[in-house]
């Protein structure tokens, strides 16, 4: 066999799993839109969006996910309050305060954290902290979005810790050095130098944190209450995009509306997902160019 | 062996002013020395130029003076430098830094505007009144560092986007805008283009009026061209120490003389 040959032979065998990923997210698209769009026979997209009721199961059904985009919502947004501060100081103190040693022993615990499986957070969260919040805020269950927060706040700080870690790691040294020799002390040198210039890749770490704590499914589905009703403070029971298709998928009759109406969830879900995953490439980018 | 008289005819008679007094300094990183007993005398409102071959120890001494080194943990100190007569470790590092600014080797401005690089340090220092006053001390800065007429319209941009020589000027301006009493150059030119070097050249005469200047380089001619006081190192021992045009004509030690005309380095 000539080289040429046996080269592009070998090119082609590593082309041939690298394209299979492509194919599979297309496939993934197309079963999307081609299960989910049927519904909108039923009903209007502005109906289906804006929509107050999700009664599925009803005679007739009404498939308004409102509730479950304000409840993917609330919970995201209690996540990340308490996910960005925790995760960023986090970052700050493993790159600039702490000492190798320190810094060589948090790093794998913090990734160990993301490695631990949701529904073992989720059991966690239904068993310990749940009766917890129940006792603290004097209420009959537990289970709500303040809950399902605190556990998906505490899921996405490894995600939101070490990205930004990398992001504080990578401002050049130049620029500290020239903000000590101007007499800045180590929190001015942090503040106004080192965080503004990881700035996007912290962004970047938030958006993807954020995009974690969205997509999150089973712990929300074991410990945010459950309940499709708009949310009025967040000791109430939520239930997110994510819970309601794991939740109920397993019932739907396959081509019945209510099998549509879930996968135009996941439409919905996706296309937010997408817009997630594209705005922190275009932070992390014009981030990069920015440094030169 | 390199043997070594060390020559103090330190030009330092009652009329001339020691702003900065190097005394028996030595540094080791970690097992190696990097300084050998330096005694150096930086008198006031002159330019004094360290030269020497890479390696000879220049950036370490330069550093020292403002405690840059403080920042690397493995470096040791030993010996006293003296600012005014008061020793530099007795200070908090913070103000010393003030009082001795420094422009290092590549020019590093802040990831900011052009105007927030200025007023950075004055914030840190709180060192302004108003706004207006801020602003004052802003433009007053790069007029000074010859650069307020490049950037005068575009305050607000990125400094960063700025040319290299005109991101030195304004890492010069900088560092002036804080009014320290010494500048420390390290190797300021190193990085730029020859016209951007003549410019700097000028600047840091000009700014020996106001400021006593320390600069590091491995220039020759430019130490020949912008010092008053020429300090030659060599594996970290202070070789040679005068007046620049005594060292660069009749030169006292055979070490001087073979570096300047360039039979090593």
């Amino acid at each position: 066999m000539k080289r040429t040959q046996k080269e592009n032979l070998i090119k082609g065998f590593f082309c041939l799993p690298a394209s299979l990923s492509i194919f599979f997210l297309l496939g993934i698209v197309i079963v999307l839109f081609k299960e989910g769009l049927p519904i909108f026979k039923v009903t209007s997209l502005k109906e289906f969006l804006f929509g107050k009721f999700w009664y599925p199961t009803y005679e007739p059904p009404e498939f308004g996910i409102l509730p479950l985009i304000l409840g993917s919502f609330l919970v995201t947004f209690g996540a990340l309050v308490i996910s960005v501060p925790l995760g960023v100081a986090g970052a700050i103190y493993i790159s600039e305060v702490a000492s190798p040693k320190i810094k060589e022993s948090i790093k794998p615990v913090i990734e160990l954290l993301a490695g631990i499986p949701s529904v073992v957070y989720g059991f966690f969260g239904m068993v310990i902290v749940a009766p917890q919040v129940a006792k603290i805020f004097d209420l009959a269950v537990g289970l709500n979005a303040f809950t399902a927060s605190l556990i998906l706040g505490i899921m996405a700080i490894p995600t939101i810790t070490s990205i930004s870690e990398d992001a504080i790691s990578a401002v050049p040294k130049k620029f500290k050095e020239a903000s000590y020799a101007l007499g800045a002390n180590k929190w001015e040198t942090i503040l106004r130098v080192i965080l503004p210039a990881a700035g996007g890749g912290i962004t970047t770490a938030v958006i993807l944190g954020m995009a974690r704590v969205y997509g999150e499914t089973m712990t929300v589905l074991m410990v945010a209450g459950g309940a499709a009703v708009i949310p009025r403070s967040f000791f109430e029971p939520v239930r997110t995009m994510t819970a309601t298709i794991a939740a109920e998928m397993g019932e739907a009759v396959a081509g019945s509306t209510h099998f549509y109406a879930l996968f135009a969830i996941a439409i919905v879900l996706f296309v937010i997902t997408l817009s997630f995953n594209i705005l922190a490439d275009i932070l992390s980018q014009r981030f990069r160019k920015r440094l030169g | 062996m390199v043997d070594i008289v060390t020559s103090h005819h330190s030009p330092v008679t009652s009329k001339k002013e020691v702003k900065i007094s190097i005394r028996n300094l030595n540094i080791w990183y970690q097992d190696m020395q990097v300084i050998k007993n330096v005694n150096l005398d930086v008198e006031k409102n002159k330019v004094t130029a360290i030269i020497g071959p890479s390696g000879c120890g220049k950036s370490t001494l330069i550093k020292s003076i403002n405690r840059m080194l403080d920042m690397i943990p493995e470096a040791e100190v030993g010996g006293t430098i003296l600012l005014d007569g008061q020793n530099i470790y007795d200070m908090d590092e913070t103000f010393l830094r003030k009082r001795i600014g420094m422009v290092f080797q590549m020019p590093n401005p802040f990831p900011k505007s052009i105007f927030e690089n200025i007023a950075y340090g004055l914030k840190i220092h709180k060192m302004f009144k108003s706004k207006q006053d801020l602003y004052f001390k802003v433009e007053k800065a790069l007029k000074q560092a010859a650069l307020w007429d490049e950037v005068k319209d575009k305050l607000d941009k990125f400094a960063l986007d700025l040319s290299g020589g005109q991101q030195q000027r304004l890492c010069i301006a900088r560092c002036i805008a804080l009014e320290p009493e010494v500048v420390l150059f390290d190797e300021p030119c190193s990085a730029l283009d020859p016209v951007a070097t003549v410019k700097i050249e000028e600047l840091i005469e000009d700014l020996k009026k106001n400021y006593t200047i320390v600069i590091v380089t491995h220039n020759m001619q430019q130490a020949a061209r912008i010092s008053d006081y020429t300090a030659f190192l060599y594996l970290g021992n202070l070789v040679e120490f005068g007046p620049t045009q005594k060292i660069f004509t009749t030169p006292q030690n055979k070490m001087t003389e073979h570096y300047l005309t360039g039979k090593f380095g």
